[in-house]
């Protein structure tokens, strides 16, 4: 039986569906069995993010219709044989499933996949009580602003009165150079209002956008530092002991003068 | 007059009698039927050696006169030797002086209400809010926004071992501290054992080590 995990924010724009696709991607990497499951019903970028968007024949809602069986509506991944994706519908909206119906699919899902990530809209209405419905576990994301603790804070919240486990925290997009000026919450203050445990912080890095952008995850691309954080998240999730990145780590000297002129 | 009526029950004891007072009844007509008893009805116990008796009033509120008037009753009669004489405190009378303690943390968009005095263990993040009719105590962070007396008592307080709210009320008074985020570190802390060595940690832990709190969810 597998484990599924939601992928939640509160906020939109903070980074839930390139968290979903990079740690669904990073254990694909490990080896496990990942099947990712974009439960934004009329928003669905999921599969855009993982460059999927034109494999898709079949969606959430046909397999919650029963107008197609799961298998026909699991999208494989173009470079791994063991990582899926359930893609949402584009033409519906949330009300079109129901907790339950996404429930019986995440527990269909379980059976065959080792981790179930779900990919949560922004809010807390119904779309939200569809992606938890299924879950385990929770990853609540958030960025170091205020609005976006803010709202991690009322998901965290809800997901305390719901069935799901004790969520983590994953901080994403942390410019080191504006958290050591001071003009950037840094993870301690963040921590102190939240009080969740930390499974991962993952700095702001030009190169998410750009994989993003050519459907690409960017756990793939050794160079980028975003991705390390992302591996590292992967493997605490597996349960090693991963010490937290150092973010002050500036590139040397040589490495800026390489990447000049093109040579990194 | 009404014989019937079970306004006073006669009990005996070991040592004495106990006299049970009916506190629902009018106190008139629980007098009267006393007097009955004693001068018509039970005219035995009367007679015979000195009789240790207590006297239980239950729930009702009784005023020294009122004590006063049922002793007058009992002492006309010469063997009856009141020992004791109690009236039980009315529930909620008491409870409003005392501190109502609950734990957890107060998270964005969640409310808590309490009639009378909180004492509240945890955080009140910001988004939070937290209502009483009474004293609001906090031991952690107040972040979020506290509103004691909101029945309109301007003697409520609101304390926090780390006071840094988005905003304050006591009856109708409303105060917005200037806006900041907190920079201060928390440091009211709490020790606790485990496994016989000592450890200390903060407050808003409280909950995964004293499980029998008082928890709250969220509404």
């Amino acid at each position: 039986m597998g484990e599924a995990i939601v992928v939640t924010s509160g906020k939109g724009g903070v980074g839930k569906t390139t968290t979903t696709a990079n740690i669904g991607t990073a254990l694909a990497l490990q080896g496990k069995k990942v099947c990712l499951v974009d439960t934004d019903i009329g928003l669905r970028n999921l599969d855009v993010v993982m460059g999927l968007e034109n494999r898709i024949i079949y969606d959430l809602v046909d397999v919650a219709e029963g107008r197609c069986r799961l298998n026909q509506a699991l999208v494989k991944d173009k470079r791994f044989d063991e990582l899926y994706m359930l893609p949402a519908a584009q033409t519906k909206d949330k009300t079109s499933v129901t907790p339950e119906q996404v429930k019986d699919i995440i527990l269909e899902l379980k059976k065959e996949y080792e981790y179930i990530l779900i990919d949560c809209p922004a809010g807390i209405e119904h779309g939200f009580r569809n992606a938890i419905a299924g879950a385990d576990k929770a990853i609540v994301v958030t960025t170091p602003e205020h609005a976006a603790v803010r709202d991690a804070d009322r998901i965290i919240g809800l997901l305390e009165q719901s069935h799901v486990e004790s969520p983590k925290l994953v901080v994403n997009r942390i410019r080191p150079g504006l958290v050591k000026s001071g003009d950037m919450l840094d993870i301690e203050d963040i921590l102190q209002v939240l009080n969740i445990d930390l499974i991962g912080i993952v700095p702001d890095d030009e190169l998410v956008i750009k994989a993003a952008n050519s459907g690409e995850p960017t756990v793939m691309n050794p160079d980028s530092s975003a991705a390390i954080a992302y591996r590292n998240i992967a493997r605490r999730i597996l349960g090693d002991a991963v010490p937290l990145m150092q973010l002050d780590r500036k590139p040397g000297a040589f490495k800026k003068f390489k990447k000049f002129f093109g040579m990194a | 007059m009404t014989v019937k009526s079970k306004h006073v029950r006669i009990k005996g004891i070991k040592d004495g009698l106990i006299f049970l007072l009916d506190d629902k009844c009018p106190f008139e007509d629980l007098l009267s039927e006393l007097r009955y008893k004693l001068e018509h009805s039970h005219q035995n116990i009367l007679t015979g050696p000195i009789v240790h008796v207590d006297i239980k009033l239950g729930n009702r509120p009784v005023t020294e006169e009122d004590k006063e008037a049922v002793l007058e009753i009992l002492k006309g009669q010469g063997n009856l030797l009141i020992r004791s004489i109690e009236a039980l405190p009315v529930p909620g009378s008491e409870d409003n002086d005392a501190l109502y303690l609950m734990s957890g943390i107060l998270r964005s968009g969640q409310v808590l209400h309490h009639d009378g005095n909180l004492l509240y263990l945890g955080d009140v993040n910001p988004g939070g809010t937290i209502t009483c009719s009474g004293d609001i105590y906090i031991l952690g962070s107040l972040r979020g926004m506290a509103h004691a007396g909101v029945d309109g008592n301007e003697e409520a307080i609101i304390a926090a071992s780390l006071m840094s709210p988005t905003q304050l009320r006591i009856a109708d008074i409303i105060s917005r501290p200037p806006d900041e985020w907190e920079t201060r570190e928390s440091s009211m802390e709490f020790a606790y054992l485990t496994n016989g060595a000592m450890q200390i940690d903060k407050i808003h832990n409280l909950v995964k080590v004293r499980q029998d709190l008082n928890v709250f969810k969220g509404v």
